[in-house]
């Protein structure tokens, strides 16, 4: 047995105020942080509420910040958060409002998995008896499947702290789940690929790596995000920022060995797109007397045409 | 107030089944649920679900399913509900498979098998193990996608009874604490099984058996509650499960000597008997000394580690998080444990309970396909096949029904809110509904478990007793309106008590040894007295019980050996 503490930041919906509440529990040595909550509310204080039912982290209840990151509290272990008795630290859930203690509002989160129509479009009459598919193509997405759902990479996404449209690491997860079987018809897999390149799709994700490594499953949300993206070029959706960005980014190393970052933003934004380009106006101006412009004469670097060379030997792969 | 055709309890695999087949049939169909559908305690399932499906190459049938779930349940099974399931498993598996569940395939791209324990040919369908999972997550999409109305995380705390039917139930929205009346023509109940009636269990902190207390309470029987399955492999230290499929795979059992136990007990199936005896052989083993720890092993050393990867992920996984082995490297300390309810409100293969208007489908339900003792990979399929025909079903009698009858709707909310007001206003009796919920599980596994006497069985009927007195001065100390898990524990636990004590008479009533029910006072099947079902029925003054025969329609008994 050892000693646990316990900082439980605590939601009162009656007064909508948050607050910080110390616990100290007895627990077993191999005790989960789960576990030390679960002492708390049975016997310490029962007005403190939590979500929890499996305890063998396959039910997705129990995501919750633990020490500022998103965690799923019956699989972190308390030795391995508090290996010499420190306070430990607990909050709900990031990117939800609270709804009481621990418990955190779900509901935006279960809004975005719906919005890319989660369910399998397969050609169709159905056969008589199984769809034929590759033990590979199946094996793959387990990878995906095995998503539970509990949102800590929507916790922890640095993208949806600034831009609550983007639909995320775990709905966008669920997407590729869709667009890497199959079974899908041509049809349904172009639809998505088109819905998820659009704004608030998989080209808002900054490659951060937070939603990788809070991931209790493995899943690698952001991995699947560039899946996507790789099949959604591939499928000849080009005709957005995030593709423009990319090959600009690409173009420019290609040909003179670095960055050129003043023609990253135009070129992302399209050549052509005027009123696109305009709305940035004000933050250029910003940029401009802040001195952090780019500057506009991008020269080639000395050796570039080996960086040529190293694109030319790659594309021809 | 609101108003359906059809009202299902429970967003598990029967109930989300039950409620899309209802939803198909255009009837007003609409899920209540205490936990979001994918929380469901289906999540858990890891081994697979069964079909014989035949087909090139293979020469199972329904009859060899059949069979075998009849051996499995030391005949206790009803075998006109146990042909129906295994007749109607291939087409419900082609189904989930064409919803999108991502079937392992074998090299020709088709659905690929393993073993799985008490089949006499190898038929279990599976993702890795993490089957239910996979299972429960399509059911759920397919929800989204027929777009149904989910009243999610609402805590149903009564069964509407009108004119001798049920006409819908009594609920509390979680998130608001309203209590609202749900009207119905007809109810299934999918509400799951019990495993918090025993301390510990593999089951999640969720199945607390309120489906079948709510059933009890409104007249509809309970069936063979004595009948609680122990699994042969749970964790030593949290009780968490390591699936069937390990010993599918080909893992071994063996005790402090490294010898393979299961040779004595069971010389042809080995590892693969079925469960009850092979708890029964780990007791055995465990109380003559072989154990260590009160445990012995499991051995998948052999298995190699791609295999363990591929397969066994989940159960890797668990072995390192929550008993620090490494089972690529290390035999794994197990032992029996609770797992499973094969009792439930008694129906028929259309779901109906004796209670019209009430139909049951899943763990809560004992359409006895499981008699004695459930066959791995059944109860997954049982979800499927037997949600799918209780949808139906009940939108067949909800149609024949005209407008329901009204009992006063503010007499049904008063009635539940002057039973909360009471939990609220008693003073702290000086233990929470935790304290009394843990004496409740242990004695439990102490004496209604895997071995069972008359005396042990007393003792724990006593302490129900005792516990369900305690629990009337139970106070409820957070007065919230928003999720007060205070609150709903202590009903919970209400309902628990209710189970504990039919599965305590029940198995006190059953005098001999048939499946899960062993006694060591009567160790031998006793076919000519005790070929019955055991029926339980709420009344004052405590449980009445009741028989039933048992329906035999081509598998005569037998000696049951493996
Ligand atoms: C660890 C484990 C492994 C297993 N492995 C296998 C396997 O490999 N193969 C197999 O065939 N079977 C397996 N089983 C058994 C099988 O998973 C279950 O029997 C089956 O999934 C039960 O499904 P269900 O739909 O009846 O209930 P559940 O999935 O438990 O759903 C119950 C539903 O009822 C709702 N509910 C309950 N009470 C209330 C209330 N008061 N108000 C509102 N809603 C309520 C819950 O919210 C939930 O949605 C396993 C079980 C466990 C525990």
């Amino acid at each position: 047995m050892k000693t646990v503490n316990l900082k439980v930041k605590r939601f009162d919906p009656a007064t909508r105020k948050s607050k910080f509440q110390d616990y100290q529990v007895e627990v077993d040595d191999s005790a989960a942080v789960l576990d030390a909550i679960i002492e708390v509310r049975e016997y310490q204080d029962e007005t403190l509420a939590v979500r929890c039912s499996c305890r063998s982290a396959i039910c997705g209840s129990c995501a919750m910040r633990v020490n500022g990151h998103a965690k799923l509290a019956c699989m972190t272990k308390v030795s391995s958060v508090s290996p010499n008795g420190e306070t430990i630290v607990v909050e709900p859930l990031g990117n939800a409002e609270p709804v009481k203690d621990l418990v955190a509002d779900m509901g935006p989160f279960w809004a975005k998995v719906k919005q890319v129509q989660p369910w399998l479009k397969p050609s169709l009459p159905a056969p008589d008896r199984e769809y034929i598919a590759p033990q590979e193509a199946m094996q793959d997405l387990v990878g995906a499947v095995n998503c539970i759902m509990c949102g800590a990479c929507v916790s922890d996404c640095t993208v949806l702290e600034v831009d609550k449209n983007f639909i995320g690491p775990a709905a966008l997860a669920k997407a590729y789940r869709f667009v890497g079987d199959p079974r899908e018809t041509q049809t349904a897999r172009d639809e998505r690929l088109s819905q998820l390149s659009k704004y608030g799709g998989i080209w808002d994700c900054t490659h951060c790596y937070e939603c990788v490594q809070v991931c209790p499953k493995d899943v690698a949300p952001m991995e699947r995000i560039l899946d996507i993206r790789r099949a959604a070029v591939a499928a000849g959706f080009r005709d957005n920022n995030g593709t423009r960005h990319s090959d600009s980014f690409a173009r420019s190393v290609k040909h003179t060995g670095s960055l050129d970052e003043f023609r990253l933003l135009p070129e992302s934004l399209g050549l052509d797109d005027i009123a696109a380009q305009l709305k940035f106006v004000p933050t250029a101006l910003r940029a401009i007397a802040k001195g952090k412009v780019p500057s506009p004469l991008h020269h080639k670097r000395p050796g570039a045409e080996h960086v040529t060379r190293i694109f030319d030997e790659m594309e021809k792969e | 107030m609101y108003q359906h055709d059809v009202l299902v309890i429970g967003a598990g695999l029967a109930g989300m089944r039950a409620a899309i087949e209802a939803s198909r049939m255009g009837a007003d169909v609409a899920v209540i649920t205490k936990v979001h559908p994918v929380r469901s305690h289906s999540n858990a399932a890891q081994g697979g679900i069964n079909a014989a499906m035949g087909g090139e190459g293979s020469d199972d049938t329904w009859e060899l399913h059949a069979y075998d779930t009849v051996k499995g349940s030391d005949w206790l099974g009803d075998q006109d509900s146990i042909e129906v399931m295994a007749k109607e498993a291939p087409q419900d598996i082609f189904e989930l498979e064409h919803m999108g569940v991502i079937f392992a395939r074998d090299e020709f791209g088709r659905l690929a098998t393993r073993a799985f324990g008490g089949a006499s040919k190898q038929r279990t369908f599976y993702v890795g193990d993490i089957t239910g999972q996979a299972l429960l997550h399509v059911m759920y999409e397919q929800l989204l996608k027929a777009g149904m109305r989910v009243y999610e995380e609402w805590f149903v705390l009564s069964l509407i009874k009108e004119e001798g039917e049920c006409a819908g139930a009594v609920a509390m929205n979680m998130m608001t604490g309203d209590i609202e009346v749900i009207r119905a023509k007809a109810v299934i109940m999918a509400a799951g099984g019990i495993g918090r009636v025993y301390e510990p269990s593999t089951n999640g902190l969720i199945c607390t058996g309120d489906g079948m207390a709510l059933a009890y309470r409104i007249g509809a029987p309970m069936m063979d509650m004595e009948m609680v399955q122990y699994h042969p492999t749970t964790l030593k230290g949290n009780g968490a499960l390591l699936t069937e499929g390990a010993r599918g795979e080909g893992a071994y059992l063996i005790n402090k000597d490294g010898d393979r136990f299961m040779k004595k007990y069971a010389p042809n199936k080995m590892e693969l008997a079925s469960r009850d005896v092979v708890s029964r052989s780990e007791a055995i083993e465990i109380q003559e000394g072989r154990g260590v720890d009160g445990c012995v092993y499991l051995d998948c050393r052999h298995l190699g580690e791609k295999l363990i990867r591929q397969r066994l992920g989940q159960i890797a996984e668990l072995a390192l998080e929550f008993a620090n082995v490494d089972i690529v490297k290390n035999p794994v300390p197990i032992r029996p444990g609770m797992h499973y309810i094969m009792g439930g409100i008694k129906t028929n293969a259309d779901g109906a309970s004796y209670v019209p208007g009430l139909f049951a489908a899943g763990e809560c339900a004992n359409v006895s396909i499981h008699g004695g003792n459930r066959l791995g990979a059944n109860s997954l399929l049982e979800t499927v096949v037997f949600g799918r025909r209780s949808g139906k079903a009940a939108v067949e009698f909800a149609r024949s029904k005209a407008k329901p009858v009204r009992i006063s709707e503010t007499m049904l909310v008063e009635q539940q809110k002057a039973k909360i007001q009471k939990l609220m206003d008693q003073p702290y009796p000086g233990y929470t509904s935790a304290r009394v919920r843990l004496e409740m599980g242990k004695i439990m596994d102490k004496h209604v478990s895997v071995f069972r006497t008359e005396q042990g069985m007393k003792e724990a009927g006593d302490t129900i007793l005792r516990l369900m007195q305690q629990y009337h001065k139970l106070s409820v100390r957070d007065h919230g309106k928003v999720y007060n898990w205070n609150l709903f524990s202590t009903l919970e636990l209400e309902n628990m008590l209710d189970v504990a004590e039919a599965t305590c008479m029940s198995a006190l009533a059953r005098k001999e040894s048939r499946g899960a029910h062993s006694r060591l006072d009567f160790p031998d099947r006793n076919d000519k007295e005790w070929m019955k079902h055991t029926l339980v029925y709420k009344a004052e003054g405590g449980p009445k019980i009741d028989y039933l025969p048992v329906v035999i329609t081509q598998w005569p008994p037998e000696r049951r050996t493996y």
